[in-house]
């Protein structure tokens, strides 16, 4: 079954801003062809490597970024190169770059010098700051975006001697890329209706600063400023420690205490099961709870015996968490109930058994390397046009021919040339 | 299919925006819900969020959450509420009538989208599940969200955004070697999850624009975050390194490509941090003349790949450097330089003093009914003909039944009244 964009032509600027833009719209369906110079895109050169040696073709950042595109080479710094871009963005629906405010306009590829060419056409930039902002020239990374866009104010340690934390992966390009696609299919809607073409402008910084959570919104309401905590969310006063080391070295979250008495109930079952109510005097506490007809977590601090009662209920899951296995702690809390979690890391839930039953885990050819390798598939089922990891990265200049060598026939019967 | 005005609403209306012709029956709530349908609803949708009258729509929890604008409080008034709601209209159907079922269903009949972000099940027990929703509207889109999606063994186990980022990856992949993980000090992937959800309801319009087909989407919030890795997970699937090793995660100094330097270094002040990034040996060499000390022109940085090999010693040096610099000034000049640096900003710096910020209208003012104008998020993006626009605050609980009810669905304001006082509303 083909993917819900099937027939959207999309032409890609490789940049490692736009990317993942581009993969997005390419495990959906839309023909993505990402136009390279003729000795490849940077991204080419990121690591890390296939065996960790560099090389074209060994990129794994590149190889996650352009899953499900064609790629093809152009020279943007000769006439024919742009002209034969013109020619393909001609015959496109949305064209999406990553370049610095500015650079497109010196080859007459903005918006303004595309739009006589393809009036529908979708043009999406993404760039740090925007296309016209007071800061639109300035450099940065996907972590300086993390530090103006207020993710890092928001991660770290309890210790403040200890720098902010950056979450792994690029997540403020991630966070770009997740609006510009939002963006671009309401436009894309908005075109199945009216047939017009529109700009649009992705600030990645500006994406990031209002993907905060109540670090905004605590100081947009009350002038609250939260402060950074180890493994919970950062709040404007202290809130209890959520993380416990288990019995193999690896942590959970103990997510949230019981606040029924039936979840008292059944941790109190729990503790009594795993033979830990000899080391857990306040098993009477939770014992208390679950007699009740209602826990008012609004009398906790007030009320002495519903504030024993809901620390019993935290220490009992540190308590049992500590002595059991990490996965077997969340499959016992989950499976009484409690919103608990492993803290895998990311090859562990690859191998997860629920991950692997879904069949997120996606098996790429590569049939140059005669070698099949797992990656990490999409995270929605659309039952009527599924979305998929179709086909590795492309090659360099992989469907040059496939795609330049019919332009060019195009070209000359349409008589369409540089500008 | 008609859309439902408000009087004295022309200049909104009049505004073209780009989903003016969407329709979505809402049935989510918290961010990884609420979020997806308040992106729309600024693009346009008309958003219709159905809420439970019996228990005053408290299944959100975020309804009657703090924080607050004054000394007022109630299930109106929760200012994390008002933030994902924006733009949106609010009903309340009682599900457990017949008669509120069948008035839920007639709501559908006029929608194009059903969305939740329940645990999986509910639908089905609530009467509307995919089978159900079908019935009602054959080219009906319906979008399901929660932690692991509807299928498989944890399907039914509950999350919240700590917990999918605890089992996606997210979690572990933000830390220092030898200490727990640090994870993320908000709820990222409600955020993301609601950001995923949005994209899944435009792609299945897409695909109806296309061929009349309604279909169902099942999303995973787990899996929206399994997808964030994807170098991670390639360097352990192709190469056979896990993340999970000595010396890892490092991700301050971890960096795909990789740079030296790269972090978050101290800056004069109390708990004042800047975070630079030479990407490569142009920025460094701007950088040491930033710096104009001996140790930064000393061959050994010189490279790249020096660098990196010596950055624990670099990292010692240049944060000696920094802690004397005002955060501010040390992150202009080097990025005047052309050297990528910010300053670690705090909510009021990036909300409030950033001239960026101001220019981009970031945090549009929005008219409450109760809580009156808040300043709330607005959208990263700006669209040349059809932009977003958030001028409404969240609706109160039923708002907009008259309006819904009335205007949209016929009912006559005689029978409104009475399925209220029945209990169906």
């Amino acid at each position: 079954m083909p993917g819900p964009l099937q027939g959207v032509r999309v032409i890609e600027l490789a940049h490692e801003r736009c990317c993942f833009l581009g993969k997005l719209l390419a495990d959906a369906g839309a023909d993505v062809v990402v136009v390279e110079p003729p000795e490849g895109a940077a991204q080419r050169g990121h690591e890390p490597f296939l065996d960790d040696q560099p090389g074209l073709e060994r990129s794994l950042s590149w190889w996650h970024y352009n899953t499900s595109k064609r790629g093809v080479t152009l020279d943007l710094a000769s006439e024919q190169g742009i002209g034969q871009l013109r020619q393909l963005l001609a015959g496109a629906d949305v064209f999406i770059d990553g370049e610095a405010p500015g650079r497109l306009a010196q080859l007459g590829l903005d918006y303004l010098s595309l739009q006589p060419l393809n009036p529908g056409l979708l043009m999406v930039s993404l760039t740090p700051y925007g296309q016209s902002g007071p800061e639109k020239e300035r450099p940065a990374t996907d972590l300086t975006l993390a530090a103006s866009g207020g993710m890092l104010w928001m991660n770290g340690y309890d210790d403040h001697s200890i720098p902010p934390i950056r979450g792994g992966g690029n997540q403020s390009f991630h966070t770009g890329a997740h609006y510009a696609m939002m963006a671009l299919l309401a436009a894309l809607l908005y075109r199945d209706e009216h047939g017009a073409g529109q700009f649009i402008d992705v600030n990645i910084n500006a994406c990031c600063n209002v993907t905060t959570e109540s670090g905004s919104y605590a100081w947009l309401v009350s002038g609250a400023v939260v402060h950074r905590q180890t493994g919970r969310h950062a709040a404007a006063r202290p809130t209890s420690s959520s993380q416990v080391r288990c019995s193999d070295g690896r942590y959970v979250n103990t997510g949230v205490p019981p606040r029924t008495p039936k979840e008292f109930r059944s941790l109190r079952d729990w503790v009594l099961e795993l033979g830990l109510q000899d080391e857990f005097p306040e098993l009477v506490f939770l014992e208390m709870a679950m007699e009740l007809e209602y826990v008012d977590q609004g009398k906790i601090g007030v009320d002495d015996a519903v504030t024993a009662m809901c620390a019993a209920g935290r220490d009992a899951l540190v308590l049992i968490a500590s002595r059991l296995p990490a996965y077997d702690f969340f499959r016992g809390g989950q499976d009484r109930g409690f919103s608990v979690g492993v803290i895998y890391s990311p090859e562990e839930v690859m191998d997860d058994l629920h991950f692997r039953d879904r069949g997120f885990p996606t098996a790429v050819e590569h049939p140059e390397l005669g070698a099949s390798f797992e990656y990490p598939g999409v995270p929605y089922r659309l039952n009527g046009s599924p979305c998929e990891v179709s086909r590795r990265a492309p090659l360099l200049g992989e469907h040059n021919e496939e795609v330049l060598g019919r332009l060019d026939d195009e070209g000359a019967a349409s008589g369409s040339s540089p500008a | 299919m008609t859309t439902v005005t408000e009087p004295g609403d022309e200049a909104l209306t009049a505004a073209r925006r780009p989903l003016e012709h969407i329709r979505i029956c809402d049935l989510t709530g918290q961010l990884a819900g609420a979020g997806s349908t308040k992106a729309l609803a600024a693009l346009g949708a008309e958003v219709i969020r159905v809420e439970d009258p019996v228990r005053k729509g408290r299944w959100d929890i975020l309804r009657g959450a703090p924080p607050f604008v004054d000394s007022r409080r109630g299930l109106d008034l929760g200012g994390g509420f008002n933030n994902h709601n924006t733009e949106k209209k609010g009903v309340t159907i009682n599900l457990r009538t017949p008669r509120g079922k069948a008035l839920l269903r007639d709501l559908i009949r006029q929608c194009d989208v059903v969305a939740e972000n329940f645990a999986a099940g509910v639908m089905e027990r609530l009467g509307f599940g995919w089978e159900e929703l079908q019935k009602i509207r054959t080219d009906i889109i319906y979008v399901s969200h929660c932690g692991f999606g509807h299928t498989g063994p944890y399907s039914r186990y509950k999350t919240w955004g700590p917990i999918v980022q605890a089992m996606s990856g997210l979690t572990f992949t933000s830390g220092l070697p030898e200490q727990e993980p640090a994870g993320w000090g908000f709820s990222y992937m409600d955020h993301t999850g609601g950001y995923y959800m949005a994209i899944a309801m435009l792609l299945a319009i897409a695909h109806r624009n296309r061929t009349g087909e309604g279909q169902w989407v099942d999303l995973s919030c787990t899996e929206a975050g399994a997808t964030l890795h994807g170098p991670a997970i390639l360097d352990h699937s192709v190469n056979g390194r896990p993340m999970r090793r000595a010396e890892s995660p490092e991700s301050n100094r971890q960096n795909w490509p990789a740079m030296a330097p790269h972090g978050v270094y101290p800056a004069k002040g109390e708990d004042r941090w800047v975070a630079i990034a030479c990407r490569d040996d142009a920025d460094w060499h701007a950088c040491a003349e930033v710096i104009d000390l001996s140790w930064a022109r000393d061959n050994r940085f010189a490279e790249r790949g020096s660098r990196i090999a010596k950055r624990e010693a670099l990292d010692a040096l240049l944060a000696d450097w920094t802690r004397g610099e005002e955060p501010f000034a040390l992150a202009d000049a080097l990025a005047g330089a052309g050297v990528p640096a910010a300053v670690v900003k705090s909510p009021e710096e990036r909300i409030d003093l950033d001239a960026n910020t101001a220019e981009w209208e970031l945090f549009p003012v929005a008219e409450h009914r109760e809580m009156g104008r808040v300043r709330v998020d607005g959208l990263g993006v700006h669209l040349s003909e059809t932009d977003w626009q958030i001028d409404r605050g969240a609706p109160c609980l039923g708002e907009h039944n008259e309006q819904v009810f009335g205007d949209l669905l016929g009912l006559s304001s005689d029978e409104i009244e009475e399925m209220r006082a029945a209990g169906d509303i």
